[in-house]
């Protein structure tokens, strides 16, 4: 069972983002385009050296589809779905997977719901069968409802004591509003507690069909037998689901936010409008948030926080590019009596780039990152299957791995201090501290 | 929300909290790799090298291992195998501080470290053909580290907002080391891999110099070097960059104090108002994987995958959360690698309403009847073949698989232990699982945990 909490899934979004602009200059993998007979799209990546395969399913939308006062029920249906189906209850679908040695997980974020599968070519054929009956006939049986209803208040009551999921919670609301990405998609004690057996069969409908699907594998297979695999598994879906939700613009504010939490530390979160993949500017917008902070020790934040100050244990920044938005946002856990300190830092460097910019070497030591940093994603069937669901639900070609790095090499100087000018606005960075931080000046 | 990229992963000796329905990865049937990949030299200085190849992608993994970590550290100085694996990246006479992952980053690389109990170890990932520049750079720090005392005044700083951030955050990590300190009577496992807070405010440069020269040395390294690489050609480099370092005459074999007899039972209760999930924990001495000798160890493992492996069918879910619907999570948990004697750990988080008290009644009534009863031959079988896939997917992640070869070479196991594993692991039967679990499962070997958000009475 697999219940994504907020956090977890922001920072599952930026890594996306970071794999995605890393794939390789030289087509040293080889993308098949396969159509089943009966019509499925997906991509393959054949490789005999290991008798096993892994496939990768996104449906697109996700938590977001879950209809007006039924916030939840698209990730508990999605916990549910190995939970019994066919002819065989929750046990009984776990003693069969195992037996065959395969690997599902089903996980849902506020873009999708995620399946990731793992079998071995000799129990191919059942596994697969296994898997097409908990996605086409799962029961939803009412004690495994139950049951994993519970989990679910659980998991959600621990995250009312967790500071980074408090954080995440008021950055989602400050940031999105109204939209479904303004509140968890774990939902609240009160609407979890509220959702019928109806409700979570309606979520099904509206979040697994043919019309938002995108498929990969990699690993022993050949591009005929996934085809026709792919018939049999997705085959009998609905054709069509829950219209997806609209864009979101930004809600973007400057000041600081405090929540009070017992604790020696201060979790602290900011944010400020981001750039989306579409931009002409998001080559530029990636290196510059790597400079700022997303490559660890290299950045500016990570080394005038921790490295000169030892303010943090770690401090990154990430291009939070969602389906219907788009932020740039960042984190640190800080010691309460430092939190004002570290703000104040943070601040400086994002206005000091803001207006001056990157070095030369800045971008040259992060373009040889970028581009050197390809083939090093590509090491693994699974790390494959993943990699080219993401690059289809960004309409991307199928031989954009030949192209990638000509368009990281192609931004100059000139365009990083562009975008850093105009994305950067350290008057609407927001930050939220969930501690008990000293002499941070608040405002709403 | 820790990334990858920060320094220092302490790996945890056993769970660090108990999450509930969060998934906790089960890694104990990660096994070995087929030999015929693997080749293993000895440089004249002493120094270990495996190599394991995977000409799939233009990738490499480069590791040291070094045989020191926090059980080794002398008394009143806890954290100094830590601080020091943050300080080996404070520079060298060659290389500034902080440049050598600036330097691997350049080339597109990643790199980290990491300490336990047991090994510190230092990695790289970058494209195979910049093996020659991580190398130098590592070679370069086995023996030249040069400190500044403000650079090292920072780090200790950032050490203890790790703390701050791992540990006293988190009332789960905070009672994971109470349990720890009980457990465990002589063996220095009972002081946590990250210090003691009054201790590592006081770490200072010269300590980590001290322990720095006393066990950095290629005669107690292990270098690990996987992906799309030639035996020969990693052996030529590791000549070139490791082998002129000079072996150390300060490396022995290492002897710890070991655990006397444990006589009586252990009972805590901590109540932390941070507490979301209220939950029962126990864990009991229990024996380690011993070279050439990995028969115990794989029973138990089989035990902790029969007890708590499938979320389902395992006999502690099956029990406590379908049957009885008194839980909501339940976890059986033993990892055999370990330097010396470890644990093996049950944990159980109570539905609404139950208490602590009536939960670990069943729980302790579950395992008497899993004595009597014995082992299920069919969810045997099914483990069994899972240990037989695992063989065939640990081999789609490199890294995983380099990082079971230094972990186990170590942790005092040999290359053979390591391939010896899966067929150990399949030739358990059902009564050496039963008959281990009886020897161990001994409360006056144990330590028993409450952890509550409020004062509660046992």
């Amino acid at each position: 069972m697999m219940i994504m909490q907020w956090t977890k899934a922001r920072f599952v979004a930026v890594a996306a983002a970071v794999v995605l602009f890393a794939l390789p200059v030289q087509a040293e993998i080889k993308i098949q385009e396969v159509t089943s007979p009966g019509g499925i799209k997906a991509w393959l990546v054949e490789n005999h050296d290991i008798p096993f395969t892994a496939l990768n399913i996104r449906f697109k939308g996700g938590t977001s589809l879950d209809a007006p006062g039924k916030r939840g029920a698209t990730n508990l249906m999605t916990a549910l779905i190995e939970e019994g189906s066919g002819n065989l209850d929750s046990q009984g679908f776990a003693a069969a997977r195992d037996a065959l040695a395969a690997d599902f997980s089903f996980d849902s974020d506020e873009d999708g719901v995620g399946v990731s599968a793992r079998f071995l070519t000799e129990n191919r054929d059942k596994a697969l069968a296994l898997l097409q009956d908990a996605l086409t006939k799962p029961t939803f049986d009412p004690v495994a409802i139950e049951r994993v209803r519970g989990q679910v208040l659980q998991n959600i009551a621990a995250n009312l004591k967790d500071p980074s999921a408090i954080g995440g919670d008021i950055l989602r609301a400050e940031a999105f509003g109204s939209h479904p990405y303004g509140t968890s998609g774990d939902g609240t004690l009160d609407s979890v507690k509220a959702l019928t057996r109806d409700d979570i069969l309606a979520a099904y409908h509206g979040a697994i069909a043919r019309d938002r699907i995108y498929v990969a594998a990699a690993g022993d297979i050949s591009a005929k037998d996934l085809g026709l695999a792919l018939d049999k598994l997705l085959g009998g879906l609905p054709a069509t689901g829950a219209p997806q939700p609209a864009d979101v613009a930004v809600a973007v504010k400057g000041g600081i936010i405090q929540k009070d939490f017992p604790g020696p530390q201060s979790q602290i979160s900011f944010y400020q409008a981001g750039v989306k993949f579409e931009d002409p500017d998001y080559f530029a917008a990636t290196i510059l948030n790597e400079i700022l902070g997303g490559n660890g020790f290299s950045s500016r934040l990570m080394n005038e926080v921790r490295e000169k100050r030892g303010l943090t244990y770690g401090v990154d920044t990430g291009l939070a590019d969602y389906d219907h938005a788009s932020i740039l946002e960042g984190s640190l856990a800080t010691a309460n009596d430092k939190a004002a300190e570290a703000i104040k830092v943070i601040q400086t460097v994002w206005a000091d780039v803001a207006a001056n910019g990157v070095t030369q070497k800045e971008l040259d030591d992060t373009k040889t990152y970028l581009t050197g940093a390809y083939p090093l994603r590509f090491d693994g069937n699974r790390r494959i299957a993943s990699i080219l669901v993401g690059m289809q639900i960004l309409g991307l070609p199928s031989t954009y791995p030949e192209t990638r790095n000509a368009k990281v090499e192609a931004v100059t100087l000139a365009d990083v201090n562009r975008v850093a000018k105009s994305l950067l606005t350290p008057d609407k960075l927001r930050f939220i501290v969930v501690g008990k931080a000293d002499g941070v000046t608040t405002s709403n | 929300m820790i990334s990858q990229f920060f320094h220092a992963d302490l790996a945890p000796r056993t769970w660090r909290r108990i999450a509930a329905v969060v998934v906790v990865a089960f890694g104990a049937l990660a096994g070995a790799v087929q030999a015929d990949t693997v080749s293993t030299f000895k440089l004249d200085n002493g120094m270990d090298v495996v190599v394991i190849e995977d000409h799939r992608a233009p990738v490499v993994v480069h590791m040291v291992w070094y045989k020191i970590g926090a059980a080794d550290e002398s008394p009143g100085h806890s954290g100094i195998a830590h601080f020091l694996e943050h300080l080996m990246f404070q520079g060298t006479k060659e290389v500034a501080p902080g440049a050598l992952s600036k330097i691997v980053a350049a080339q597109g690389g990643s790199d980290n470290a990491f300490t336990t109990q047991d090994y510190t170890a230092y990695f790289q990932r970058v494209a195979s053909d910049r093996l020659g520049l991580v190398m130098k750079l590592e070679a370069d720090r086995m023996h030249n580290l040069d400190l500044s005392q403000k650079n090292v005044d920072t780090e200790r700083q950032v050490i203890l907002d790790e703390r701050n951030q791992r540990v006293d955050s988190d009332p789960g990590a905070l009672f994971n080391e109470q349990m720890d300190a009980a457990q465990y009577l002589n063996q220095p496992y009972g002081i946590p891999v990250i210090g003691w807070r009054h201790e590592m405010e006081k770490l200072s440069r010269q300590d980590a110099l001290d322990f720095y020269q006393a066990n950095y040395a290629p005669n107690n390294a292990i270098l690990v070097v996987a992906g799309d690489v030639k035996p020969d050609e990693v052996l030529a480099l590791a000549k070139q960059y490791y082998g002129p370092i000079p072996p150390s005459d300060k490396i022995h074999p290492r002897v710890r104090p070991t655990e006397p007899p444990q006589l009586a039972e252990r009972r805590l209760t901590m109540s932390d108002p941070r507490v979301a999930q209220p939950f029962v924990v126990r864990t009991y001495l229990a024996p380690q994987r011993h070279p050439g000798d990995q028969k115990e160890a794989a029973a138990l493992t089989m035990l902790a995958q029969l007890l708590g492996g499938n979320r389902a069918t395992s006999v502690m879910p099956k029990a406590l959360e379908f049957d009885q619907k008194i839980a909501t999570y339940t976890s059986a948990s033993y990892d055999g690698l370990s330097m010396d004697a470890t644990t093996f750990g049950l944990a159980a988080v109570p539905a609404d309403g139950v208490s602590l008290g009536d939960l670990e009644k069943a729980m302790d009534a579950v395992l008497a009847k899993f004595l009597k009863d014995g082992v299920d031959p069919a969810e045997f079988a099914r483990i069994k073949a899972q240990v037989a896939a695992q063989q065939i997917y640990d081999r789609d992640n490199t890294q995983g698989l380099a990082h079971q070869y230094g972990m186990a070479l170590a942790s005092g196991l040999s290359v053979k232990d390591v391939q010896d594993w899966p067929a150990a692991l399949q030739a358990v039967t059902p009564d050496e699982v039963v008959a281990e679990a009886r020897k161990v499962l001994d409360r006056r070997h144990s330590v028993t945990g409450w952890l509550t958000a409020e004062e509660a009475q046992q």
